[in-house]
């Protein structure tokens, strides 16, 4: 009973990093269709920026806490940037846009790589994220890493944000009509070219917070955003492009299940089952959990 | 009436469309280029180069087997596969697998095995590969098999665009970091290496890493000529229409998926040929040969070269790994940002390539005089 229940929790800390690195995506990629490659390499940026925070500030506690706004600005202001030099002119090519923004992820990871040196780095979690946090379980006890609980309330917390701003706001329901229509928003009246902007700023915001938290369970390293961006995909292919409740469910269903195989198995053989099971999904659902229904053809 | 019967397939397309899509693809024009290149080949480089050039030169001829095949599917199909890497390793793997047992002899276990010590009998999947008939035929027909059973699945499904890439390139993460978890039977991180004869002849000897520069050559023009009937056959038409308009040509009566089939499964005989080739060229099969950076640098080359020119593929191919060589052996920062940079500039700028270079030009020369009107288009139809 402990050995499933730890299972589980450990599937769900697995979902939640990869709910995380995928949210951003979701975004990004059902607003505007653009498969963008850099975004792990955004991720690699908020992390990186958690490194140098601590390097300059004395507690691990308050850098981390201080990384997290800065990561998404910077995270952000890197998705700006390429949304406005490159991006905006391949709309029309949205697998184009994949293999543009690989050559920009390749030139950032050479970046990291002159600037901090290509040996993987390590920042020093707070006091306050080391220890575990025990539960009592008829018998036998439950423990688990605050840090993980850390990063899933992290990821709880994103995921409600984003649903806020885009069921609250008036920046929501123009990001809403973009990806149901992008003509009819534009003929009435919405700036679908700044709300592109600020949908991509925001995407590639939300990478640079999974890179905070990957710093909790991982080294930080200039190949840390390929590692993670299949994975991320995976779960926005299994969620349904552009639906926010699609990437939450896929992103737990995948954790827990790599957890599982990866217990029952090893982690190569659960990477391919998982691969094997997403394909006999998509014979059930081709266009993933969540559709948004349209009356377009393509 | 009844709906079951699609009607009969139309009229074999008009000549006039056929010549635009290719546009210097005169029989005469083709045979010459046909000829040129088997001269360069086969006279020109063994001759001029030497034998350690020429061994390189045979490695890039492999990569740009592979890329005939992704000019075919995604030049002509649309079909932006990253997965070329899991057919290449497949026909590569078959093929070292079968040299590796030759030179252990038969009854004995490949050394690494004996090295890693974890097995006593060979595999049973091991076991068919001793056979050479077997082991040549698996290099093209199981990537075949494998491209074809999850083209089935995928393409049925109306799976497509950017969840194909995706899944594709999922599919090749997924095969290298297996092969990297089976370190007892496949050889780990490490990969198949040290691989002594191929089919009796010792790879030691020069002339016999001549020959293999030959056959390899051979292939690729052979591979040519094949991609280029097709590319001009009623299925190269249907072909395009499929990239162009899906929707179009199921209504006319077509199955789209089984068109999108056919050179999915082409495409990755070829890679699974590519890599068998590969294996007595290089001398070894691994898993970093084979991941997701690999694969995307199949398709770099069809892509820089012209991803729809069967001739700008192959050349683009050819000419972005010889650079990789040249420039990042001196230079592997300067490589890095080089490559990226290309890719940028001649994906978001230049969609059809360096073929399509004059053309380009020679339209926005157009244009800048007759005023900017046909921008649009222009653009639309560069996007493919």
């Amino acid at each position: 009973m402990t050995v499933i229940l730890g299972q589980t929790f450990t599937g769900i800390s697995i979902g939640a990093v990869l709910l995380l690195i995928a949210l951003g995506l979701s975004l990004t990629f059902g607003q505007m269709n653009v498969i963008n490659m850099a975004h792990g390499e955004f991720i690699m940026a908020g992390a990186y920026t958690t490194y140098v925070l601590q390097q300059h500030l004395a507690g691990a506690g308050l850098s981390l806490l201080l990384a997290l706004p800065v990561a998404f600005l910077v995270a952000g202001v890197l998705g700006v940037a390429l949304e406005h030099l490159l991006i905006r002119r391949l709309y029309l090519r949205p697998l184009d846009t994949l293999l543009v923004t690989w050559g920009v992820s390749l030139m950032l990871q050479q970046l990291a790589r002159d600037l901090f040196g290509a040996p993987n780095v390590q920042t020093r979690a707070p006091d306050w994220l080391t220890g575990h946090l025990t539960l009592p379980l008829g018998g036998a006890e439950l423990s688990l890493p605050t840090s993980r609980l850390f990063i899933l309330a992290l990821a709880l917390a994103a995921v409600g944000t984003l649903a806020l701003v885009l069921r609250r706001t008036a920046l929501g329901r123009r990001v809403r009509a973009v990806v149901q229509h992008r003509e009819l928003a534009e003929v009435s009246g919405i700036p679908t070219g700044r709300v592109d902007r600020t949908t991509f700023f925001l995407g590639s915001g939300l990478a640079g917070i999974a890179g905070v938290a990957l710093t909790l369970v991982g080294p930080i390293g200039p190949a840390m955003g390929t590692n993670v961006i299949i994975d991320a995909f995976l779960v926005i292919v299994a969620g349904g492009i552009g639906r926010l409740r699609g990437c939450v469910v896929a992103a737990f269903v995948l954790g827990v299940l790599q957890s599982v195989l990866e217990w029952s198995t090893t982690v190569s053989v659960a990477k391919v089952a998982v691969l094997v099971a997403l394909v006999a999904f998509l014979q059930w659902r081709p266009q993933g959990l969540y559709t948004l229904r349209t009356r377009s053809l393509v | 009436m009844t709906l079951t019967a699609p009607p009969p397939p139309a009229a074999p397309p008009e000549p006039a469309r056929a010549r635009r899509l290719l546009p210097a693809a005169g029989p005469r024009r083709t045979l010459a280029a046909f000829a040129l290149g088997a001269v360069l080949l086969f006279a020109v480089a063994p001759l001029a180069l030497t034998d350690f050039r020429l061994g390189l030169l045979a490695k890039y001829l492999c990569t740009a087997i592979v890329a005939v095949g992704v000019c075919l599917a995604w030049g002509r199909g649309g079909l932006l596969t990253l997965g070329q890497g899991v057919f290449f390793g497949l026909g590569g793997y078959a093929m070292a697998m079968h040299l590796k047992l030759a030179d252990a002899g038969p009854g004995n276990l490949p050394d690494f095995m004996v090295l890693y010590g974890t097995t006593d009998t060979l595999p049973w999947w091991w076991v068919p590969f001793a056979n050479p008939v077997f082991a040549l035929a698996a290099t093209v027909l199981l990537p075949m098999g494998v491209a074809a059973l999850l083209g089935s699945l995928i393409f049925r499904r109306r799976v497509r665009g950017a969840y194909f890439a995706l899944l594709s390139q999922a599919l090749t993460a997924a095969f290298a970091i297996w092969l990297v978890g089976q370190q007892a039977t496949t050889g780990g991180t490490n990969g198949l290496t040290d691989i002594q004869g191929f089919f009796g002849y010792a790879l030691d000897d020069p002339a016999n890493q001549r020959m293999v520069y030959f056959v390899i050559a051979l292939v690729l023009l052979a591979l040519i000529a094949l991609a280029r009937q097709l590319i001009h056959s009623r299925y190269g038409e249907l072909l395009v229409a499929v990239r162009d308009s899906e929707e179009r040509v199921r209504f006319l009566g077509y199955d789209p998926a089984r068109v999108k089939l056919v050179v999915y499964v082409v495409a990755a005989g070829m890679a699974g040929l590519a890599g068998a080739l590969f294996v007595p060229a290089v001398g070894i099969i691994s898993p970093a040969l084979i991941g997701i950076v690999p694969s995307i640098e199949l398709v770099i080359g069809a892509a820089v070269g012209g991803r729809a020119s069967l001739l700008g593929a192959v050349l683009g191919a050819l000419a972005v790994a010889w650079a990789k060589t040249a420039l990042s052996e001196e230079f592997p920062a300067a490589w890095t940002y080089f490559q990226g940079l290309l890719f940028v500039v001649v994906v978001a700028f230049l969609p059809g390539g360096l073929a399509s270079l004059a053309r380009t030009v020679r339209a926005r020369l157009a244009r800048r005089r007759t005023g900017a009107d046909e921008d649009g288009a222009e653009q639309k139809e560069a996007a493919v």
